[in-house]
């Protein structure tokens, strides 16, 4: 089952004198418990378009939709409880609250959900876990490595259970140890837990572990393979 | 966990926020102070003036006030008095012969109003004898014509104690009539004016001028509780429909008139505070907002709304805003308590204050009511203060607030 899809996506950007096209119409599908990277070099289109699949931002035409609900139609407040429920966030930096430690960083978004606060603390606990940070739960993210920070943010990600979770340019600011460790925890949840995980990236440590590549240029799709 | 977030942001810039809270803090300490100071002026004249002149209740003949004749006497005030003095609310009841007239010496003259009086009923409805700061409150040393002066007066006609005075004024029958009288006693109250126009004698001595018999003008009441004043007046208005019957607030509107503006103009003065901090707390909390953008993009995409985020913000404002007010509070009521009991001593300035009826030695007081009047002031104007910083970070955008460098 599609968990995304978008129709003759555009994007024009009129901030300059000169209109700038960041999407030239996307057509895209995603499938549930897809690996897949959003590839290209800076200005191909990369992160506008995860920003208008994540509902961040609205397409100049074109629709999106995850699952059965067109995000395009969505405003406000509505538009952020979909983000909230649906979609899990994972950014290249300042990804988390730096005055909450990295349990209280988790369980806030599954505060802002309203869940009751025994299972709150539980699900933290158990992503720290699963991210290999148990021990690191009241830590404030300042005193955590950038790795480290990242995963837990991968972990705050998770806490709401979304449909999917988008990562742009997670690993642009990590050294190579932590991407590894960072990509295999994400290859690891992909597989086991069935996360759907799309990451937009120029890493060639990350394109080599992507299952699917989509590669973009001028924002048109210029390919789209998927490793066997 | 609104609150919590709210709490230890206000703390990633610490000295920032010590700063602000800090200003609020002084400003709350300095206004509330320069309040409690005039509220204590306010109470202290108020006080004198009740304690020394107008008590707390005066009675007088309905036509008295009208042209002060001596022939407009409280009939049978003797007993009225000791009908008065049995009532529970009543703490002490006298009666005075009240005239106007002029007093002379070798070297000048003034007009003045003579209060006959009873000098130990006297002592139980006003302190002018705690006042006397030469001689004595009609000792016994002077068996004839003793008389009380003011300080100013004594000034103006150059005389002293035992000097001698003669008083000329109008008696029962409208003739000129006059009587010499030897000071006994010279009194400084916190009124330069009164001190200048006010003179004592003994009843017994002004009856005997005034070919009268135990003529009472004036009675002056003082009750146990100020409170009383309004109901006790009601009721003696009912019982004695034949008499004026006032309370210190009729007898001295402008005691209550002052006290009206200068609760007013306090109410301005800490708005006008309050108007200069609130600017501080928006130029914070912009600081704030501005150096967070891309954490608040952040919040904003990962599904805080926009009704939590302007909470966090407010929360913060207000966090600031009652941390520094607290603070504030606490020291002004410290700062009161403290120089309530040693006074502050303006003296410097003590002629100009005299002519106006204040004390020189001043006692801070601030109804508690005010601390709280100020707490709700400081609250407003921490919201008003958010809004705006509140608005500018609900119009960031998410995905470009996160890419912001």
């Amino acid at each position: 089952m599609a968990v995304i899809r978008t129709k003759d996506l555009k994007k024009t950007y009129n901030s300059s004198m000169v209109p700038v096209h960041a999407l030239n119409g996307i057509d895209l599908t995603i499938e549930k418990g897809e690996f897949t990277a959003l590839v290209g070099p800076s200005g191909s289109g990369k992160t506008t378009l995860l920003n208008l699949i994540g509902g961040l931002d609205q397409p100049t035409s074109g629709k999106v939709w995850v699952e059965e609900t067109e995000i395009t139609q969505l405003k406000g407040n509505d538009l952020i409880d979909f983000r909230l429920k649906s979609i899990g966030f994972v950014f290249q930096a300042y990804n988390l609250i730096p005055v909450l430690t990295a349990q209280e960083n988790i369980e806030f978004i599954m505060l802002l959900q309203k869940r009751p606060k025994k299972e709150r603390q539980q699900r933290a606990l158990e992503l720290l876990n699963a991210v290999g940070l148990k021990d690191r739960a009241h830590n404030r993210p300042g005193q955590l490595s950038g790795g480290q920070q990242q995963r837990v943010a991968v972990a705050r990600a998770l806490a709401a259970k979304p449909k999917f979770v988008l990562a742009d340019e997670p690993t642009a600011n990590l050294d190579s140890t932590s991407t590894a460790n960072l990509l295999d925890l994400m290859a690891e949840l992909n597989q086991q837990e069935k996360v759907t995980f799309i990451f937009s990236t120029h890493d060639q440590r990350v394109i080599d572990r992507a299952r699917r590549v989509v590669w973009l240029e001028d924002g048109r799709i210029l390919s789209d393979e998927t490793k066997m | 966990m609104l609150f919590l977030i709210a709490w230890r942001n206000i703390w990633r810039s610490k000295l920032r926020s010590l700063v602000i809270m800090f200003a609020i803090a002084l400003g709350l300490w300095g206004g509330l102070f320069v309040i409690a100071l005039s509220q204590g002026m306010v109470n202290q004249r108020m006080d004198a003036l009740i304690e020394t002149s107008i008590s707390h209740l005066q009675i007088h003949h309905p036509q008295f006030a009208d042209n002060q004749q001596v022939k407009w006497v409280i009939p049978k005030g003797q007993a009225l008095i000791d009908s008065l003095r049995r009532l529970p609310e009543v703490r002490a009841a006298a009666g005075r012969t009240v005239v106007m007239g002029m007093v002379s010496s070798a070297a000048a003259g003034s007009g003045v109003q003579i209060d006959g009086i009873i000098p130990a009923a006297e002592r139980q409805v006003s302190k002018i004898y705690e006042k006397i700061t030469e001689g004595a409150y009609f000792d016994e040393s002077v068996k004839r014509n003793p008389i009380l002066i003011g300080k100013k007066l004594a000034t103006k006609l150059k005389v002293n104690v035992r000097s001698k005075i003669i008083l000329t004024l109008q008696d029962r029958h409208g003739n000129i009539t006059a009587g010499a009288f030897r000071v006994v006693g010279i009194f400084e109250t916190i009124s330069s004016r009164f001190d200048e126009h006010q003179v004592y004698v003994r009843a017994e001595d002004l009856n005997h001028l005034l070919d009268t018999e135990n003529a009472i003008h004036e009675i002056a009441l003082i009750l146990h509780d100020v409170e009383a004043v309004d109901p006790v007046a009601t009721t003696l208005r009912t019982q004695l429909p034949a008499l004026k019957v006032e309370t210190w607030k009729e007898t001295a509107p402008e005691l209550d008139y002052i006290n009206e503006i200068m609760n007013q103009t306090s109410s301005i003065f800490m708005l006008i505070i309050l108007v200069a901090l609130a600017f501080g707390i928006i130029n914070t909390m912009l600081m704030a907002i501005l150096e967070r953008v891309r954490e608040l993009g952040m919040l904003m995409a990962v599904g805080m709304n926009k009704f939590r985020l302007f909470s966090m913000i407010l929360l913060e404002t207000l966090f600031l805003a009652a941390t520094g007010g607290i603070v504030g509070t606490l020291v002004s009521m410290g700062t009161v308590w403290l120089v309530a009991r040693t006074g502050i001593d303006l003296s410097v300035f003590a002629e100009g204050l005299r002519d106006f009826g204040y004390d020189t030695v001043i006692y801070p007081v601030l109804a508690p009511e005010f601390y709280l009047e100020v707490g709700l002031m400081v609250f407003i104007t921490a919201i008003l203060s958010a809004l705006y910083p509140a608005w500018k970070a609900l119009k960031l955008h998410p995905a470009e607030a996160i890419r912001t460098i």
